[in-house]
């Protein structure tokens, strides 16, 4: 569905609104092309076409939700569309009033269109194998279009509709031994391609020695930028949202308190400005284009939700209460000088399925996984078998932390839960004194 | 039109054109869910959702390719049709394996969840009536500092149609109460859950009652008062009791998991990973003690993933997966089975209609054993209780865990000892699972599951049931919460 559609039948349903009704329509579609790859052949290749139509009505201080898939058709979607207004106003004498009712009363007009080159699935997937020629290739091709748009019977008109490709996969030696790349965008450019299957044959032979087993022990280690956005999702996961710090079950309560700290060096944005999500929020909020989260190892401001915003008297500046383009800052580390800075420990290319071991001390577990390597005198020496962490966010992005790199990668959101994330992040990789590894 | 004669109209849209193909399938969705939640004694908006959508899977000139849409009018179901083509064309041409082993059906079933009081038995007002009381019987103390209680319902109608004549109707009803008490006192907080929280099954608002949604409250807030006033759960090595709140996960991750044929195929190695479990280990390996029965189960009634067949059309039975400890067969839809040359099970699910189906676990059972709770406790000289998941982390090959519940509880010389809080364990399934040493009885069987299994690229979240007595672990490592 295009945009002009869009904003024909969100005027088609508020001309059938009653009395004083408000309404707010949302619009997400998608047009994704799915390749699976294992083998470095094609494992299930297919497409996928949805359109979801997200309804709220309000009528005085009372509001209800609800959605539908749309097909495309102008008529059938309006009866579709139709129907599903006349269910929801069937259930608001059945709601209370709802104190945190919170939407943009100012009509926003916003409109952005993110351009992007790219190829035929069959042409895309066609260049990656023929690169990858000989070896154990396994991953996904992700590429189409994502639009999202917001309109209301008060006015709002806001647009966002993006182009973009992810291809994300790992190349494998044995059983576990791995090591995993990803390129995605909105220039396709095969020589980019070329260039990271080049690196990623050199990490290869290197992971072809005999593996090192090491004892659970704390090590120095370097934070690949891969490694270090799972760090970032264990904070997303409660750190900086507003009703996580009113509720007390933010991870980094301590932090808040003033019992313990994050290195100084240490600073996290929410970077709406950059990043690929829509820059209004689903109740006709404009999302501030930067938000301090941590400045120089302290904590700054919340994310903050309408609903949040309401029930605590804090402005809006958020969407959903985690990051959805989160940036770290970068420091001083050339990332050409990582190996000889960190001397002898691991080199830890990914991080996989971490969780919360204890919250309250920002203690998170999880495993090593892709690409992680022994490195001794500056040079990797071998692979390094799977190792479980179990470590304190405080140490690792506290104490312990020596330095940033200079560069940062930024990386686009594979995940497709439900459809394909616009989530990104732009990161640093980090060094540190040590990490404890517990099996 | 009532909802099954909308289908067949789309049906018979679909089948007026259908594509050239050697073999297709259709699998159309048409799901309904509803979320309702009061958090501090206000109801947050009410959420209705309605979903229908098909997938087209064919089979075409030696490849397999598949299309989803929501547009169901006939041009919709046409294009939807022309991409599938295309997909398979590419598959033709770069494909992992021969497109003709994609099982071919024509089965014909039908399955419907027990439901004994319809979700629309009650009114929403009725419903939010119910969360209200929950949530205020929460508020039992200041150093409660949320309260959630919330009701979830989904209504899941797929018709599966094949070329072959294969014709699956399945009726899927699910409705989920639960609540929530965080408690905080100087810098520790602490969340317990209950009223069936971590108890999803199939069924309709008779599970309310059955998860003692009022009932429930108290107790849930009062231990999240308490664990935040115990002491961390020790460190170091001890005999280790889950309860089946726990067992839940711990067979989701460290059996069932592994066992996924997809796995083993290293087709999830980029995502979900791979598998410590390889093909000739089937029919020899011990993968546990002697007390170790597990059963692949679609058939238990009102499990969460209980189903007359899977979404390759292959009709769902129940066989055991590990017998007395040794490995019997991975859970493998035909497809994989082909694949791998191994035997499998009907576990082809797709997670919604614009997903492809992938080795998935449906129900995946404990057998018990004998004796009730108070009889593992007993033999336990030194140990810990373990209840209720919060935390759980694995690595790639199904192997290194790390598990982390919401309340412990001490054991020492046989008896149940005071709480701890933050209890954890860790270990590694190869060993784990050989250190079982008790199984409780058929009295003590749970039927609980997870709706959060997460895997496959693109990524989908299905359903999963688990049944399980709790079980006696010996000497495992253990420990608690700090820095």
């Amino acid at each position: 569905m295009r945009r002009e559609a869009f904003f024909g039948l969100a005027d088609r349903l508020n001309g059938r609104l009653q009395g004083d009704e408000v309404l707010f329509a949302r619009l997400g579609v998608e047009a994704s092309d799915f390749v699976r790859l294992n083998q470095n052949r094609v494992r299930q290749a297919g497409s996928v076409r949805s359109a979801d139509l997200g309804l709220t009505l309000i009528q005085g201080r009372k509001q209800v939700e609800g959605d539908c898939q749309l097909s495309g058709d102008s008529t059938a979607d309006e009866a579709m569309a139709l129907s599903l207004l006349q269910r929801l106003r069937e259930r608001l004498p059945h709601v209370p009033d709802d104190p945190y009712l919170n939407v943009g009363e100012t009509a926003l007009e916003i409109h952005r269109d993110l351009p992007a080159t790219l190829p035929d699935s069959n042409e895309a997937i066609g260049t990656l194998t023929e690169f990858a020629e000989g070896l154990d290739l396994v991953g996904i091709w992700a590429a189409g279009s994502l639009a999202d748009g917001l309109a209301s019977s008060i006015g709002h008109r806001c647009w966002q509709q993006s182009h973009s490709f992810n291809l994300d996969w790992s190349c494998y030696l044995d059983r576990d031994k791995a090591v995993k790349e990803s390129y995605s965008g909105f220039d396709w450019q095969p020589a980019a391609l070329a260039e990271r299957i080049a690196r990623q044959r050199e990490r290869l032979a290197v992971m072809a020695r005999p593996q090192r087993r090491i004892e659970p022990d704390r090590y120095r280690a370097y934070l690949a930028p891969a490694a270090v956005q799972e760090l970032m999702d264990m904070l997303a996961w409660g750190g900086f949202g507003l009703r996580d710090h009113r509720t007390h079950q933010t991870p980094l309560l301590a932090l808040v308190n003033g019992e313990q700290r994050l290195h100084p060096d240490l600073s996290i944005h929410e970077e709406h400005g950059r990043g690929l999500s829509a820059g209004f929020t689903d109740e006709g909020f404009a999302k501030p284009p930067r938000v301090a989260l941590i400045e120089q190892g302290r904590f700054k401001d919340c994310l903050v939700d309408a609903r949040s915003a309401k029930e605590y008297g804090e402005p809006v500046n958020a969407a959903v209460e985690s990051p959805e383009s989160v940036a770290v800052g970068a420091g001083d580390l050339p990332a050409d000088e990582v190996l000889a800075r960190l001397g002898t420990g691991i080199y830890v290319g990914n991080l996989w399925y971490c969780n919360w071991s204890d919250r309250n001390a920002c203690r998170v577990t999880g495993m090593t996984r892709f690409g992680t390597f022994w490195v001794e005198n500056g040079a990797l020496v071998a692979p390094l078998a799977v190792m479980r962490f179990d470590d304190s966010l405080y140490h690792l992005l506290g104490d312990r932390l020596e330095a940033l790199t200079a560069e940062r990668e930024l990386i686009l959101s594979p995940d497709t839960y439900g459809g394909r994330s616009s989530d990104s992040a732009l990161l640093p990789g980090i060094l540190v004194g040590g990490i404890e590894l517990a099996l | 039109m009532n909802l099954e004669q909308e289908l067949q109209h789309i049906v018979d849209t679909f089948a007026a054109s259908a594509p050239r193909a050697s073999y297709w399938t259709l699998r159309l969705v048409d799901e309904v869910h509803e979320a309702l939640v009061v958090r501090d004694d206000v109801a947050e908006p009410s959420s209705l959702g309605l979903s229908r959508g098909a997938m087209v899977t064919v089979l075409a000139d030696g490849g397999l390719g598949y299309a989803a849409t929501s547009d169901l009018s006939a041009a919709g179901l046409r294009r939807a049709s022309e991409q599938a083509l295309r997909a398979a064309a590419l598959h033709a041409r770069r494909g992992l394996f021969d497109a003709g082993l994609y099982p071919r059906s024509a089965l014909r079933a039908q399955y419907r969840s027990p439901v004994t009081e319809p979700w629309a038995a009650r009114t929403l007002r009725d419903k939010l009536d119910l969360l209200f009381e929950a949530c205020a019987a929460l508020d039992v103390d200041a150093r409660i500092v949320e309260r959630v209680a919330w009701l979830g319902h989904r209504r899941t109608v797929q018709r599966l149609i094949t070329a072959d004549g294969g014709d699956v109707l399945q009726h899927w009803e699910y409705v989920h109460p639960g609540l929530s008490a965080t408690a905080y006192v100087d810098g520790q907080t602490q969340t317990r859950h209950g009223g069936g929280a971590d108890h999803a099954r199939q069924g309709g608002l008779e599970r309310i009652a059955a998860s003692r949604l009022i009932e429930d409250a108290e107790r849930v807030a009062r231990e999240a008062i308490a664990l935040v006033e115990a002491p961390e759960c020790p460190s170091g090595r001890r005999d280790l009791v889950l309860l089946p709140s726990q067992m839940t996960l711990q067979i989701h991750e460290s059996i069932g998991h592994p066992l996924e044929l997809d796995r083993i195929l290293g087709d999830e190695r980029n995502y979900a990973g791979l598998s410590f479990v390889t093909p000739e280990m089937f029919g020899s390996y011990r993968y546990g003690s002697a007390l170790l029965n597990v059963t692949f189960d679609p058939t238990v009634p009102g499990e969460l993933a209980s189903c007359a067949a899977d979404d390759e059309c292959t009709p769902a039975r129940r066989v055991h997966l590990i017998r007395d400890g040794i490995l019997e067969r991975p859970l493998g839809g035909v497809l994989s089975q082909r694949r791998a040359g191994l035997p499998g099970t009907a576990n082809a699910r797709a997670s919604e209609w614009a997903r492809p189906p992938i080795d998935r676990m449906t129900n995946i059972n404990l057998e018990p054993g004998e004796g009730s709770l108070d009889a593992l406790i007993a033999r336990v000289e030194r140990g810990v209780l373990m209840d209720s998941n919060r935390s759980w982390s694995i690595d790639d090959s199904r192997n290194k865990f790390q598990f982390g519940c919401e309340l412990g509880r001490l054991i020492e010389d046989g008896e149940l000892k005071g709480l701890v809080r933050n209890p954890g364990y860790r270990g590694i399934s190869a060993r784990f699972w050989r250190t079982l040493d008790g199984v409780g009885g058929p009295e003590t069987l749970e039927v609980r599951g997870v709706t959060n299994c997460g895997k496959g690229e693109p990524n989908q979240g299905v359903y999963v049931g688990h049944a399980s007595p709790p079980c006696l672990f010996r000497d495992v490592e253990v420990f608690g919460g700090g820095l």
